[in-house]
């Protein structure tokens, strides 16, 4: 019996090892490993495709007393797109590391990073949780911290502090829930949880701690000097997967595991929360003089969309219309990974170029580097919602939904944060263009550019025009 | 009640080391508060496997074991940062 | 201004713990039933040991301690990543290293005491690497600027013989049609062994290295590039 969920995560931790062990091959092992990686989470998402969710008990215990490892159509499409992302940043980061102990030092913490990533994505007990949350942790701000800048490190310091404060207070809601409850597996817990003080304390230590991971508003202010100051590679993953990581899982707490006791009030606080991230993260955005940084606070303000959902998935009844908007909810997510993968890979590269990321003076650079002009341009669009991209069906469903459950105030919120996101992305376009371009070559260096590219076009044409088989993958089709 | 008694001084560590991370800025003293957090839920964690006249439950014993690695391994990457940033403000 | 906003905090701080110690009480309340203990007892023959924490941190929930070894060594390769390791301390006086002679050796015993029998008493991988790299601070402090420990070539195999042990047997097992990390019966001990002993060795290293600090390829191991 092939376990292609254990595949999932050993195969970037063998080659995570390989790397550590070998630093003079870590570029070429690790490459090696991505593409096995990638087969072994297609495995996943044949599967899931097939059966509609898999499970393994690991050790060969079964649920209470071992720990079991579960993908259904959620944790699927973000492996899958973790496993792009990934792909994407590997490839870039041979042509962005040129020194050779930059990679050696890149790669064994880049791979432990993706295994605690899907990990994560797999995991289906709150310690074993625990444990992969901190192993993101300590690889993202290590990896975060790879430029070796004062900056950067103090960044990445605070950002690992802040994480093991959030971790703590996980783990005492997950105490809670053991002292309470005796199991520890998420499927089991949903089954015998009742509303009562012991669930409702666990579910504000747990949504805490996982809150500040997420950098959900008003916890975000690590964020923005942490993904900005780290090596464009490692932003991409910060921002694109490290965050909506954490978010996934308040999303399974929210959802499933804690479904009877989230109430209508506690459910709209989030998207209070989420709306107050859109409308401060869109606005610094806008405000920001450089070009990570302004991709920085645009994460902010994506994880405050993603928030918005909560109150509509509370308020919808089980149904074809709450089915839309759940699938609504991880194209969003998907759409912004990947643009922000590639914005900030694109950003890598102009700041590269050009020397510094100063929007104002990032005059030129579509005729030197027309073809990461052009990846701005499509994560733009994509950031802003702008069909055919995915994340203009998700605020149109999303829009919808609010409408029909009478929650009409989001609608506000989220024309604000369209505005506020076209204005910057309108901003850097025009300071790119700033020159009559007349470019010699489209590519420029293809090992770095052609990544980002892909990434930003998978976002804006991939998923916008294949959404469909995502209603499938989730579970969700017609017939459903 | 030994229980209460135990997993309750776990709760105190965690409200002491809650407070000290959010009320003091030097990086040493952040550290030994997330430390005195994480011995608090530990704390509770033995309490609870406490189970009178049968031997305890190994389960949360296991647990505070990953959990102190876990510590020891994210305190010792946030001094060596902490001591790389120190050496760069020195040789300023 | 400081003091009023540590007043907040502190007040915030004690009515959070005020309402966490009744919280405790009610969670004690509900859950005085048995939890995962009698399972966990029912299961130990299955497993080869009869410590029964050994057997959750290598059988029942050996998944989580794989991760666990992994973020050791996540932290180590942070720490190296940061630079080159500062000097280590001038050699020690004669009463000094006399003591360090002795020490060393007892606490590399010890440590191979605790591993053997973690198996059936407290004990196991864990504390018997804390011993080591207890072993290597010593030994640091007492000027030896590499702590005891190996060039940095064999560093870098040591500190991932942990986690790649533990999850060559994971696959194994799983090429054998068990399942990841579901030991063979009659193989469970001597795997938990293998596993154990290899983690002990891991973790000893990555704590004395971690204690050294610094980058190990700055001399020798990559001269050629950069």
């Amino acid at each position: 019996m092939v376990d292609s969920l254990a595949l999932a995560v050993s195969v970037p931790l063998v080659g995570g090892l390989l790397a550590t062990a070998i630093p003079k091959r870590a570029q070429a092992l690790g490459l090696l490993a991505s593409l096995v990686a990638v087969i072994a989470v297609a495995w996943v998402l044949v599967g899931v495709w097939q059966e509609g969710s898999l499970r393994s008990e690991l050790g060969g215990w079964a649920a209470p007393l071992g720990i079991a490892l579960v993908a259904d159509g959620l944790s699927a499409a973000l492996l899958a797109m973790a496993a792009l992302v990934a792909l994407g940043v590997g490839v870039y980061a041979t042509g962005y590391f040129r020194r050779g102990d930059a990679a050696a030092h890149f790669w064994p913490l880049w791979l432990l990073l993706w295994a605690a990533l899907n990990g994560l994505l797999l995991a289906a007990d709150l310690f074993n949780i625990y444990v992969t949350l901190e192993l993101l942790g300590l690889t993202a701000a290590a990896l975060g911290a790879l430029t070796g800048s004062v900056e950067a490190v103090s960044a990445n310091l605070r950002y690992l502090l802040v994480g093991l404060l959030g971790s703590m207070t996980y783990l005492l809601g997950v105490a809670l829930l053991y002292t309470a409850h005796g199991t520890l597996d998420l499927g089991l817990l949903a089954a015998v949880i009742q509303p009562g003080p012991v669930a409702a304390s666990a579910l504000v230590l747990m949504t805490a701690g996982l809150a500040l991971k997420a950098a959900l508003f008003p916890l975000h202010f690590w964020l923005p000097p942490a993904h900005a100051n780290a090596p464009a590679p490692v932003s991409a993953a910060l921002s694109a997967l490290v965050v909506k990581a954490a978010f996934y899982l308040i999303l399974r707490l929210w959802l499933d595991v804690f479904a009877p006791v989230v109430t209508p009030w506690a459910a709209s606080l989030m998207g209070l929360l989420g709306a107050m991230a859109i409308i401060w993260g869109s606005w610094r955005a806008l405000r920001s003089e450089r070009l990570k940084l302004l991709a920085a606070y645009s994460t902010v303000a994506q994880i405050g969309y993603l928030c918005l959902f909560i109150p509509l998935l509370q308020a919808l009844p089980p149904g074809s219309e709450r089915d839309d908007l759940f699938v609504a909810l991880v194209l969003m997510a998907l759409t912004h990974g990947l643009a922000k993968a590639g914005l900030f890979l694109a950003a890598g590269l102009v700041q590269r170029d050009a020397g510094h990321d100063r929007i104002d003076d990032l005059g030129g650079t579509a005729q030197n580097m027309p073809a990461t002009t052009f990846t701005i341009a499509l994560a733009g669009t994509a950031l802003i919602g702008l069909p055919p991209s995915g994340s203009f069906i998700g605020k149109w469903i999303l829009m919808t939904s609010a409408i029909e459950s009478g929650q009409w105030w989001w609608i506000l919120v989220i024309l604000v944060g369209t505005l506020l996101a076209a204005a910057y992305v309108f901003r850097v376009l025009s300071r790119a263009f700033n020159l009559e371009p007349t470019p010699r070559r489209f590519v420029t260096q293809a090992r770095t550019e052609v990544p980002a590219l892909l990434l930003a076009l998978a976002s804006v044409a991939v998923l916008g025009l294949a959404a469909d088989s995502l209603w499938r993958l989730l579970g969700m089709g017609e017939g459903a | 009640m030994a229980q209460l008694l135990y997993g309750g001084a776990g709760v105190v560590l965690f409200a002491l080391g809650l407070w000290a991370f959010l009320v003091y800025t030097p990086l040493l003293r952040k550290l030994i508060a997330l430390n005195i957090m994480g011995s608090g839920v530990f704390h509770l964690l033995i309490a609870i496997a406490e189970r009178g006249e049968l031997p305890p439950d190994p389960v949360p014993h296991a647990l505070v074991l990953t959990g102190i690695v876990v510590a020891v391994s994210a305190t010792a990457l946030a001094l060596a940062m902490g001591r790389r940033l120190e050496e760069d403000e020195g040789g300023r | 201004m400081k003091s009023a906003g540590g007043l907040v905090i502190g007040a915030f701080v004690l009515l959070l713990a005020i309402w966490l110690l009744w919280v405790v009480q009610t969670a004690i309340d509900i859950g005085a039933g048995p939890r995962l203990a009698e399972q966990a007892f029912a299961g130990l023959p299955a497993t080869g040991v009869s410590n029964p924490v050994t057997a959750v941190l290598l059988s029942y929930r050996g998944y989580d301690t794989l991760l666990e070894l992994a973020v050791l060594l996540a932290a180590l390769l942070g720490i190296w990543s940061l630079g080159a390791a500062s000097p280590g301390f001038q050699a020690a006086g004669a009463v000094l290293q006399g003591m360090v002679t002795l020490v060393v050796p007892l606490l590399i015993l010890a440590g191979g005491y605790l591993l053997w029998v973690g198996g059936h008493a407290p004990g196991g991988a864990f504390q018997a690497g804390a011993l080591l790299g207890a072993a290597g601070v010593v030994m640091r402090l007492a000027g030896d600027e590499r702590a005891g420990l190996p060039p940095l070539a064999a560093q870098r195999w040591l500190v991932v013989a942990g986690v790649a042990v533990f999850v060559l047997v994971g696959i194994a097992t799983m090429g054998l049609g068990a399942g990841f990390l579901a030991y063979p019966i009659g193989w469970s001990k001597w795997l938990i062994l293998a596993i154990e002993t290899a983690a002990t060795v891991a973790i000893g290293t990555t704590l004395a290295a971690a204690y050294v600090g610094g980058r190990p390829w700055s001399h020798a191991d990559v001269s050629g590039q950069s």
